[in-house]
């Protein structure tokens, strides 16, 4: 059975990695499982320099999800690779470092500062963050900064790209091409939705940055459809995520053309989520008789 | 650190809107420090999906306990389990309080509502005893004093509206012991924000050591989501540092309580 996958250049041993932002540095999460069963390691989003972030209250939690506003805290590329790049290159499964920047300029030097060290797996532009004032969300959704940040980064290095879309467009496939135009060899689909909730007993937002993204099981459906949206319009692999909990779930984002999958919020709740994933994908396949993982992409069936 | 999922020995009222609960958790009881938490999923809240955080209360062979008020969704799901029902259980975490020594200051500790679970552990295995201050609204918030009694411990309670005890805060008397004799104290306070603050001052003004657990919420409680982060002094001025991992337990002479512009 093959439950190997290629995003560029990189070679997953399985579909299945975990959403920047929801796994810290992997290393908090070695005691809990072994790492090296996963497809890959993502990593928190890092910017050249380090960040504080938000105010708290940084999340709350609504109906089948979450909402965070965190503002992208970091150790900046120096203090990640003086940190945890120690643990991470010592791991058998590739690392995807998760980077943003302010501007076009910024978005290159990280990536160029991360060309420059030995192992890395791949890059995720981060050009959705809907957290923070600059940079972040206004990247996503809006397609000619889009294309200049991707090419930016693409003449900044030789790593495999992954650009990481923003839910909260009109339209995904014109993004999803220009990333592809640009020079990118893979997306990530989706980020946070921005949304808000309110104490009623205070009048305050629950978010002291009032408003956040939206995460976890609820918005899954969305991300389905822009999964589904966004593999019509490239050839470029995607990797698929919102709301995976199980097996399931994540069969689904493959059905709807994704190549691979991450897993987020469903860490916080339930470690184990990636590795449950990774071996309910497997028994699918063993039911099914399917022998390789990537005959299950794109294989949903929309005529009937 | 370690997951388990944990069976429930027993879920009882001890008194008002508080419960004892008892599971049986060996790994996590065999490990758990004074001062440290269990993240607990609570399977029946469907759509809430978070873990809750509670202080681990006793620890006894493969049991440990937890001593929690219903305050809202969660709290009030588990209050309904019963004996026989399982529990999801991450734990023990974050870094706990200095047990004391014999030859060491005295151990002072402050305790609001429910606060007074983070410092059983503490008490039982401090190899002297000193003084609970114990405080609440009113009389069913001052919780398990007899159990530091018979731990040799001196408990001191006061209730704001003077149902039990003395009447006023608890940093009252805990003010009146310091003006007494000040040396060769440590103090150990768990409860609701102010409260903490007050004896952050306190400790300032009689030049006394103090540990404080934080009460901040939480989402992940691993260090990985950043949720639960509490300004801290650092060598660059001031940094944000992780509630569930650096803390619950905090030097009160590094706790800012405000964000420095
Ligand atoms: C380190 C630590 C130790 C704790 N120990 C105890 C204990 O021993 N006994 C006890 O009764 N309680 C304890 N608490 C508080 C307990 O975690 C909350 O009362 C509980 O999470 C409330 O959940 P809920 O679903 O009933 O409330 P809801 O208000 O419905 O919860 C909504 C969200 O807010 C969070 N939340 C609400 N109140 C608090 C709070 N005071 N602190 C942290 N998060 C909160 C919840 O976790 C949840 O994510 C502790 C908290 C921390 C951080
Ligand atoms: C607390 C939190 C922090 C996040 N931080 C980042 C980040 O630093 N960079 C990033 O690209 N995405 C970040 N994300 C978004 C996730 O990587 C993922 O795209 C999103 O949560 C959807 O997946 P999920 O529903 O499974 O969580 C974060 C999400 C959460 C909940
Ligand atoms: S609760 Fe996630 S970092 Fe502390």
């Amino acid at each position: 059975m093959n439950l190997a996958v290629q995003i560029g250049a990189l070679r997953m041993q399985n579909p299945v990695t975990v959403a920047s932002g929801t796994f810290g540095y992997g290393v908090e999460y070695a005691r809990l499982l072994d790492l090296n069963q996963l497809g890959a390691v993502t990593v928190k989003g890092i910017c050249l320099g380090p960040v504080r972030g938000n105010p708290t209250p940084r999340t709350a939690e609504v109906a089948s999800g979450m909402l965070n506003a965190i503002g992208l805290q970091g150790p900046g590329v120096d203090g990640f690779i003086a940190k945890y790049w120690p643990f991470l290159k010592e791991l058998t499964v590739p690392t995807i470092i998760n980077i943003w920047g302010t501007t076009v300029e910024e978005y290159a030097e990280v990536a160029r500062r991360f060309d420059a060290l030995e192992g890395v797996g791949a890059l995720e532009l981060n050009v959705s963050c809907p957290n923070i004032k600059e940079g972040g969300a206004q990247f996503g959704t809006d397609c000619k900064l889009l294309s200049q940040v991707v090419a930016a980064c693409r003449r900044a290095t030789r790593l495999p790209l992954i650009t990481k879309l923003s839910p909260n467009v009109v339209s995904i496939a014109p993004y999803a091409r220009a990333a592809e135009e640009a020079g990118s060899d893979a997306l990530a689909v989706t980020n946070s939705y921005p949304a808000m909730a309110i104490d009623v007993e205070t009048r305050q937002p629950k978010l002291a940055n009032v408003t956040g993204g939206l995460t976890g099981p609820c918005i899954k459906p969305i991300a389905i459809k822009l999964v589904w949206e966004a593999a019509k319009a490239v050839k470029i692999p995607i990797i698929g995520m919102g709301g995976i909990q199980d097996a399931t779930d994540a069969i689904e984002f493959l059905m709807a053309g994704a190549s691979a999958v991450a897993v987020g919020t469903a860490n916080f709740y339930e470690p184990q989520t990636a590795l449950q994933v990774i071996a309910g994908i497997r028994s699918f396949m063993e039911r099914k008789g399917i022998r390789d993982v990537r005959e299950i992409v794109g294989s949903v069936i929309t005529d009937r | 650190m370690l997951e388990e999922l944990v069976q429930i020995l027993a879920n009882e009222r001890e008194v008002g809107a508080y419960f004892r609960l008892t599971l049986l958790a060996p790994e996590i009881a065999r490990r758990v420090q004074p001062g440290q938490f269990v993240h607990i999923r609570i399977l029946p809240m469907r759509d809430a999906l978070l873990r809750r955080p509670f202080s681990v209360f006793q620890a006894a062979g493969d049991n440990l306990s937890i001593l929690y008020k219903v305050v809202g969704k969660g709290t009030a799901v588990l209050s309904r389990m019963q004996a026989g029902d399982q529990l999801g259980a991450l734990g023990p975490l974050g870094h706990g309080f200095t047990v004391p020594k014999s030859s060491g200051e005295k151990p002072l500790l402050v305790a609001g509502g429910y606060g007074m679970a983070a410092m059983y552990l503490l008490a039982q295995r401090s190899p002297r005893p000193g003084v609970v201050f114990v405080g609440g609204r009113r009389r069913v918030d001052i919780l398990c004093e007899q159990e530091f009694r018979a731990l040799g411990w001196d408990v001191c309670a006061t209730t704001e509206d003077g149902s039990y005890g003395h009447r006023g805060l608890v940093t009252e008397p805990l003010v009146t012991e310091l003006r007494r004799d000040a040396k060769r104290k440590r103090l150990f306070a768990c409860g609701p924000t102010p409260m903490l603050k007050a004896v952050a001052r306190i400790a300032d003004d009689f030049d006394v050591p103090a540990e404080l657990s934080m009460d901040e919420h939480m989402c992940c409680g691993v260090g990985v989501c950043l949720t639960c982060v509490i300004p801290v002094k650092s060598a660059d001025g001031w940094e944000y540092q992780r509630t569930c991992t650096e803390g619950p337990v905090f030097d009160s002479k590094e706790v800012l309580w405000e964000v420095p512009r």
